[in-house]
């Protein structure tokens, strides 16, 4: 084996050598990558994204950890496969020049050839071993190695070579990706690979209620623990995408550092400095209760202290809020222009949760945010079942946490009563909820607010009353005096105590 | 299979054509030699006086291996007359093989 200038392997302890993917995500569920020198079966059905995973394997190898790579393509020739995988900035061609790839189309038409009596595949061993050599390759894609089986006769022959085919390819020392379509009742059609493969991602792409998902699961992982579960995983103009579920063991940090919430009274109800960073807060309410205009004061605070913010908007756009906020003194203009603040409005249906949730994560990943608001969360719910809401909320705040992100999540509750039930999916996995509400008094409507809980922190259990003015939301008490100032501890019987909420 | 009449009289047409022959092989192995065997003795009483053999191991030059798709070894291509056919295996069977090579219509 020839020494490697930027060792793509993650030694852990005993475990078997790794050979990373670089595709995000993928390196975190199998604990490092694929078996190094081994053969890994990626299978699924047409369409589910398994040669764009195993290119998207070889590319990275070549331009990011110094491993030349062979692809022996069965299906498509070298100019319809350099022209798939264009559009995900896949320069195939630029890599074959720089000998950092080979690409060898074998051809297999029945009809054009004729069989009689005893062969094997050396012919293609001798190709691969040609490929491997010209370039010093490390990584091996056989795209889709089964397509033999339509094009030669005698099966017998075919299953006995591709065995000895994966064996010779770990003599070799290549990590291999071989594609293969799933088979009825069987992983593959032959029923052989998943044998004879040292891992298998089984990769699924399937439609519900007109939405599509796509999700990957690592089958099988010889010597080695994995993720078991399935992931659900994106493929766009970055390629593929794995949601990164690394964190959910559960390590955040808890950073000590604060910020402020925008609205210096309620930073005064949070122990009198707003919300940790890094932490997450829950701002639910029914229709019109002030939870997008808490939003952008939190935003407009984070953005005068220089920060990068992120906005999802499900429900309005971004001209819509921008004056909606604007009409209550809030001017987020400047920050859009300045580059500190971004807005990204999508209609909730237009994908499936998975999806929404990975492009959520590469914008994040490409913007880098300190900040980020969803408005409203509770207009994904819609998109998928509670548990899938769930899962899907969990994976997101976990990876905002782990980013130490401070995220603010606005939700819709339908009415005041059903307060506990609607937001259970999420509720246990916020540090801070505040509850906005509006009670009727005589001709016109009273707006209240309490911090439901804040962990971590002596924060006030008053219900405040609020205004809307033309400077933004403003907190209010009987007495006219700084409400937060003296309800820290929560026992002050100073504040209004309206029955805004049953 | 349903022949045109061109096609019928195919063989008969190229009765003096010559026959460009390549083998491909991977080393000396029982399976090389035995198609070798084979298709000299096809060839002298088929062929006679008409036809050349290029043998091509591939061990020696594995680069030949990607121009004439091979995979399987021994694998028999004739290269002329046009089309390029291909016979795989050890050539055992004689009447496989003159159909492969366009001596006999298939049955």
């Amino acid at each position: 084996m020839p020494p490697q200038a930027a060792s793509p392997t993650l030694p852990r302890g005993t475990e078997l050598a790794k050979t990373r993917t670089g595709i995000q995500g993928l390196d975190e569920i199998t604990q490092g990558g694929l078996p190094q020198g081994r053969p890994t079966l990626v299978c699924g059905g047409p369409g589910s994204g398994k040669t764009l995973l195993a290119l998207t394997f070889l590319v990275n190898g070549a331009e990011r950890f110094g491993e030349p790579g062979v692809l022996m393509t069965f299906e498509e020739n070298e100019e319809e496969i350099t022209s798939d995988v264009a559009s995900l900035g896949f320069d195939l061609g630029r890599l074959v020049e720089a000998r950092k790839l080979v690409v060898d189309y074998v051809r297999v038409e029945r009809g054009e050839i004729e069989e009689t009596g005893e062969y094997d595949l050396q012919g293609l061993f001798v190709r691969l071993e040609h490929a491997i050599r010209s370039v010093g390759a490390r990584r091996v894609v056989l795209d889709t190695i089964e397509s033999l089986f339509a094009g030669l006769k005698n099966d017998g022959i075919l299953r006995s070579e591709l065995r000895r085919l994966f064996r010779w390819l770990k003599d070799q020392g290549v990590t291999a990706l071989i594609t293969g379509e799933r088979g009825e009742g069987a992983l593959t059609r032959q029923g052989l690979e998943e044998y004879i493969s040292d891992a298998v991602i089984l990769l699924d792409h399937r439609v519900r209620d007109q939405v599509s998902t796509r999700r990957l699961r690592v089958v099988k992982y010889r010597g080695s623990t994995h993720g078991t579960n399935e992931y659900p995983f994106l493929i766009d103009r970055q390629g593929i995408s794995v949601l990164p579920v690394s964190s959910l063991a559960l390590q955040h940090e808890a950073p000590l550092e604060r910020v402020s919430s925008g609205v210096e009274r309620l930073d005064g109800m949070l122990s009198g400095q707003g919300y940790f960073r890094g932490s997450t807060v829950l701002v639910s309410g029914t229709a019109g209760t002030g939870k997008t205009s808490l939003a952008a004061h939190f935003l407009d605070a984070a953005c005068r202290r220089g920060e990068r913010c992120l906005c999802f908007l499900f429900e309005e756009s971004p001209p819509q809020l921008l004056r909606n906020m604007r009409s209550i003194g809030i001017d987020l203009e400047p920050w859009v222009t300045a580059g500190l603040l971004q807005f990204h409005a999508d209609r909730p249906s237009r994908y499936g949760l998975e999806t929404h949730l990975v492009a959520m994560h590469e914008i994040v990943a490409d913007f880098k945010p300190t900040v980020a608001v969803i408005d409203p969360v509770t207009n994904l719910m819609s998109v998928g079942t509670r548990a899938d809401v769930q899962a899907m909320l969990t994976r997101l705040i976990d990876h905002l946490k782990t980013a130490n992100i401070t995220a603010m999540l606005t939700s819709l509750m339908a009415g005041a009563t059903d307060l506990e039930q609607t937001e259970t999916p999420i509720s246990s996995l916020m540090d801070t909820w505040i509850v906005l509400a509006n009670e009727p008094v005589g001709d016109r409507h009273r707006r209240g607010l309490y911090v439901l809980k804040s962990r971590g922190m002596a924060h006030s259990n008053e219900l405040c009353e609020f205004e809307m003015t033309n400077v933004g939301l403003r907190l209010i008490d009987s007495a006219g005096r700084d409400v937060a100032a003296n309800d820290v501890d929560g026992h002050s019987q100073k504040g209004r105590r309206h029955a805004v909420v049953s | 299979m349903q022949l045109s009449h061109d096609e019928r009289s195919g063989p008969a047409k190229d009765a003096d054509k010559a026959y460009s022959l390549r083998l491909y092989v991977a080393g000396q192995t029982p399976k090389s030699v035995l198609a070798f065997d084979n298709l000299r003795r096809i060839c002298e009483e088929y062929l006679a006086g008409r036809y050349e053999i290029e043998v091509i191991d591939l061990l020696e030059n594995p680069q030949l291996a990607r121009g004439d798709q091979i995979l399987a070894v021994p694998t028999l291509v004739r290269r002329l007359p046009e089309p390029i056919k291909k016979i795989i295996g050890d050539l055992s069977n004689v009447e496989r093989v003159l159909v492969g090579l366009d001596l006999r219509v298939r049955e």
